[in-house]
């Protein structure tokens, strides 16, 4: 019985393939929508992870000023300066590289060819610290970081836009008012958690940059490179300790830097990821609701005009159960072949949009079976309701009804 | 049913629709017994009571008072769904108006009340074709209602009604939206039935040529039974 009431809903449904259509196209939208959102949202998070996790798992940066805003007003913090990123070099432990970091943007030139970059004064710890390979040439030699040699490292992005096809290793490119050689090509790295490409970047030695660029003896950031072996808030302690002495921060006073934990960093980014894609998965879900009442709607219009049939089923022998029954299923069918339809919707949207935002493709069994289970699940709601209206009717008037 | 009891008595059925003051009675108190194979058109003015006889008779509805044993059961007892189940297993239903399923072929018409059943697809199949075949419409078996002629239309509806083997078969004005040749076609298919199947008719109808076809007429008037007259018609046994 159930089988044959299945068999006729889905003539039921052929027999008004728009009308169909059109009546679970909310709930299309609202599972389509909810995958998608939760599958983006899981992308995204695994995507951010993926990307913290290659800088160096544990990798702390320490940066000049008070929390994220720099509040509390007053000077600017001082910057740091060589001798502290020394300092951290040889007196704290358990830590297995330490890079200072000057950064600046220019416009690199070679031959007719112009790009802006971004220009990382650093060590070859720097290398160590984010395990960045060299695909090509070599690396800086202790000389020439201690001489601040103009030689530089290019990444692929730089390449692509100056060199084209030539060879870049052993020519000159000119960087903003200076000339620089170019040693070693940088593996690809793609793209940053926040957008910005890792690969559009020169990295030269940092005294080269400091005289030869910004003109100062300014260090930026720290890189601090923690030994997994070691508990990294240990370290961070320490380094605390040691640069507010250095700083002659007063005990009674904050700090005036800070000390970034890319693990910390990976954390709250998936956390913030995963609040955004409930309040958007949330706001999908309403789609699905509405588009409940609609399967509503029509299966109530559906009895109206359907009463005279309705009649003859009772006349010929149906009992109520059996009226409620196929009612029932039609909404359920009907709910479900959208639920279906939007899954697949999802499937496209998802490959389509991963793509274009750069983040992995995921296909995640539970949540569509999840939305299957819900689109089917407001056909059995949504469709009591009609399907007794239809099953409480008098044979006599249903036979009636014109 | 025990031997002598006819196949429907009815004793002092009336009906009453409304109450109070705007009550009004339909069926004043009617007894009648109708045995099994009889042919019995039932006529009368519009008003007269005539439909709502054919309501209580096809187990649609029940009677307000009085007693109406079908087959020796008290119909006045049975809930919705036990008068669903009698009309699924004995009763087959012919309307004026056809009542077919639109969009929905010949064949899956007549296939109807063998779902409700609960006949395999392939039982439904062969019933169905043979039901159809009985009509002489199984060449068009796969047509849907609108496809087919009025004439057509009401021989898939005896198909349709015929298909489950009933005890009786229910005609409300069958001839009414049909030309008096398609008429007589119908009626003949009806005698027919009533003659080589032994399966009970009752027809309401307002035409005397119609009724001639059968056995059996009883006259309405002002929900009473005003007359009846037996052995008269075409219909009766040769």
């Amino acid at each position: 019985m159930l089988f044959t009431t299945i068999i006729l809903s889905l003539r039921e449904i052929r027999r008004h393939v728009l009308r169909s259509f059109l009546t679970v196209l909310g709930v299309v939208i609202g599972v389509a929508a909810v995958v998608t959102m939760v599958t983006l949202g899981d992308a995204a998070t695994r995507s951010v992870q993926a990307q913290i996790a290659s800088l160096g798992s544990n990798l702390l940066t320490i940066m000049p000023g008070q929390g994220f805003g720099r509040g509390g007003g007053g000077a600017a913090p001082q910057p740091f300066k060589p001798e502290d990123v020394e300092a951290i070099r040889t007196q704290i432990g358990g830590i297995t590289a330490t890079a200072p970091q000057v950064q600046t943007t220019v416009t690199a030139i070679r031959n007719s060819a112009n790009w802006s970059v971004s220009v990382n004064g650093t060590s070859s710890d720097f290398l160590v610290g984010q395990q960045w390979k060299i695909v090509d040439g070599r690396g800086f030699t202790p000389a020439e970081e201690i001489a601040g040699k103009s030689v530089c490292l290019i990444g692929n992005t730089v390449r692509t836009n100056l060199y084209h096809a030539e060879e870049p290793i052993g020519t000159r490119v000119r960087l903003g008012d200076i000339s620089c050689e170019v040693i070693g090509l940088l593996a690809t790295r793609g793209q940053s958690g926040f957008g910005q490409d890792n690969d559009n970047t020169v990295l030269m030695p940092y005294k080269a940059v400091q005289r030869r660029l910004t003109g100062n003896r300014n260090v930026q950031t720290i890189m601090v490179a923690v030994d997994p072996r070691y508990d990294s808030k240990a370290i961070q302690d320490a380094i605390t300790a040691l640069m507010r002495e250095r700083r002659k921060i007063g005990a009674d006073k904050e700090d005036d830097f800070n000390i970034f934990d890319t693990k910390q960093i990976s954390d709250t980014l998936a956390g913030a990821t995963n609040t955004l894609t409930r309040i958007v998965t949330a706001v999908a879900a309403i789609s699905l609701l509405v588009g409940g009442i609609g399967i509503m709607n029509i299966m109530l219009v559906s009895v109206t005009e359907r009463t005279r049939e309705i009649g003859i089923r009772l006349a010929i022998g149906a009992v109520a159960r059996e009226v409620l029954l196929q009612f029932l299923v039609e909404a359920v069918v009907l709910s479900s072949l959208g639920g279906l339809v939007g899954l697949l919707i999802a499937l496209f949207a998802c490959a389509g949009l991963s793509a274009l935002m750069h983040v992995p493709f995921l296909w995640l069994p539970q949540i569509n079976l999840i939305a299957f289970a819900i689109s089917a699940a407001i056909g059995v709601i949504f469709g009591y309701f009609p399907a007794r209206r239809a099953a409480s009717l008098n044979p006599i008037d249903a036979l009636r009804h014109e | 049913m025990t031997p002598a009891e006819p196949l429907i008595a009815l004793s002092g059925v009336t009906k009453r629709y409304g109450r109070g003051a705007n009550a009004f009675d339909a069926l004043k108190g009617i007894d009648l017994d109708i045995a099994a194979g009889d042919f019995v058109a039932v006529m009368g003015p519009s008003g007269s009571g005539k439909s709502t006889m054919m309501n209580i008779l096809g187990c649609l509805d029940v009677p307000s008072g009085g007693t109406f044993r079908f087959r020796g059961v008290p119909v006045e007892g049975l809930d919705a769904d036990e008068r669903s189940l009698l009309r699924r297993r004995y009763l087959g239903f012919v309307f004026q108006g056809f009542n077919l399923l639109a969009r929905t072929s010949a064949l899956e018409n007549v296939e109807l009340p063998l779902v409700y059943r609960g006949e395999p697809r392939k039982r439904r199949r062969e019933l169905g074709m043979d039901a159809l075949e009985r009509v002489g419409l199984a060449p068009w078996a796969t047509h849907t209602p609108a496809e087919l002629s009025g004439g057509q239309q009401q021989r898939v509806a005896i198909a349709r009604a015929i298909v489950t083997h009933p005890d009786v078969l229910l005609a409300d004005e069958p001839t009414g939206n049909l030309d008096s040749q398609r008429s007589i076609e119908i009626m003949e298919l009806l005698t027919d039935l009533n003659r080589s199947s032994g399966i009970t008719v009752l027809m309401v109808t307002h035409e005397p040529d119609m009724a001639g076809f059968a056995h059996t007429i009883v006259h309405f008037k002002d929900g009473l039974v005003d007359r009846i007259e037996r052995g008269a018609g075409a219909g009766a046994p040769a």
